[in-house]
């Protein structure tokens, strides 16, 4: 079987909605398959790589930074780059620039970048399948 | 014919599209294409024996796949599953994208 590209178009912003976690789900399945990957986020989800995201403590529960081990989702990203590397395979992950000048989120994760929805057009026209994930 | 995911993350007892969403489900089927309906996130509170699931398993017996995605029932705390739904890994999701086959978010 040809290695297959898979394009995601994700909307939801970090830390509001279970898409999220969905989307890095499968996403990891994808990229422990080896498989090349197209991102594209639009509107809030542009947050997600922002790379000034930081753990906390939760002081209600008495839990310090460690024990709170809250995800980012910029290391949820970071992981889904390092395990998609791992075999083989390659992540295209852009942020819509204009959703990310008015976030002023414009500090990527590394190995991700800014583009346009011309972007995921073209990520349509090169991928195997294409499944997008709207907001509610 | 063609085949479809048609992915549900929409608890039914909060949003009334649900129910529309399983009659796109039923009508495809109905037309002929080979139909997975795959329950996710909040969507899987219909899984569980209740007045919505009535409508989940009537899809499972016309010809539907109905999975509900496990990690979401294990969040949950859902372990019975009413007549003619399943429980699946997420790389439900991934096989459909990579086979080429439709797939749509709800």
């Amino acid at each position: 079987m040809s290695k297959k590209t898979l394009t995601i178009a994700l909307m939801d912003p970090p830390y509001e909605s279970e898409n999220a976690t969905t989307a890095f789900r499968i996403l990891d399945v994808a990229a422990r398959r080896g498989y090349n990957l197209n991102v594209f986020t639009y509107e809030g989800a542009v947050s997600m790589a922002f790379v000034r995201q930081a753990a906390h403590p939760n002081p209600v529960h008495g839990k310090d930074l460690a024990q709170e081990n809250h995800p980012t989702t910029k290391d949820q990203i970071a992981a889904v780059l390092a395990e998609a590397e791992k075999n083989g395979g390659k992540v295209d992950w852009v942020n819509c620039g204009m959703c990310v000048d008015e976030r002023g989120v414009n500090e990527f994760v590394p190995g991700t970048r800014r583009g346009s929805p011309g972007d995921f057009h073209a990520f349509v026209e090169a991928s195997d399948n294409v499944l997008v994930i709207p907001t509610k | 014919m063609a085949q479809y995911l048609l992915i549900e993350s929409r608890d039914p007892f909060e949003s009334n599209d649900v129910h529309y969403y399983y009659d796109l489900a039923k009508g495809l089927a109905e037309a002929g294409n080979q139909v997975t309906l795959f329950l996710a996130q909040n969507g899987v509170l219909s899984a569980r024996p209740c007045m919505h699931s009535t409508s989940l398993s009537a899809l499972s017996k016309s010809g539907v796949t109905v999975l509900a995605d496990d990690f979401s029932l294990k969040e949950r705390g859902i372990a019975k599953l009413a007549e003619g739904i399943a429980a699946a890994p997420i790389d439900v999701v991934v096989d459909h994208l990579a086979a080429g086959n439709k797939v749509l978010w709800h």
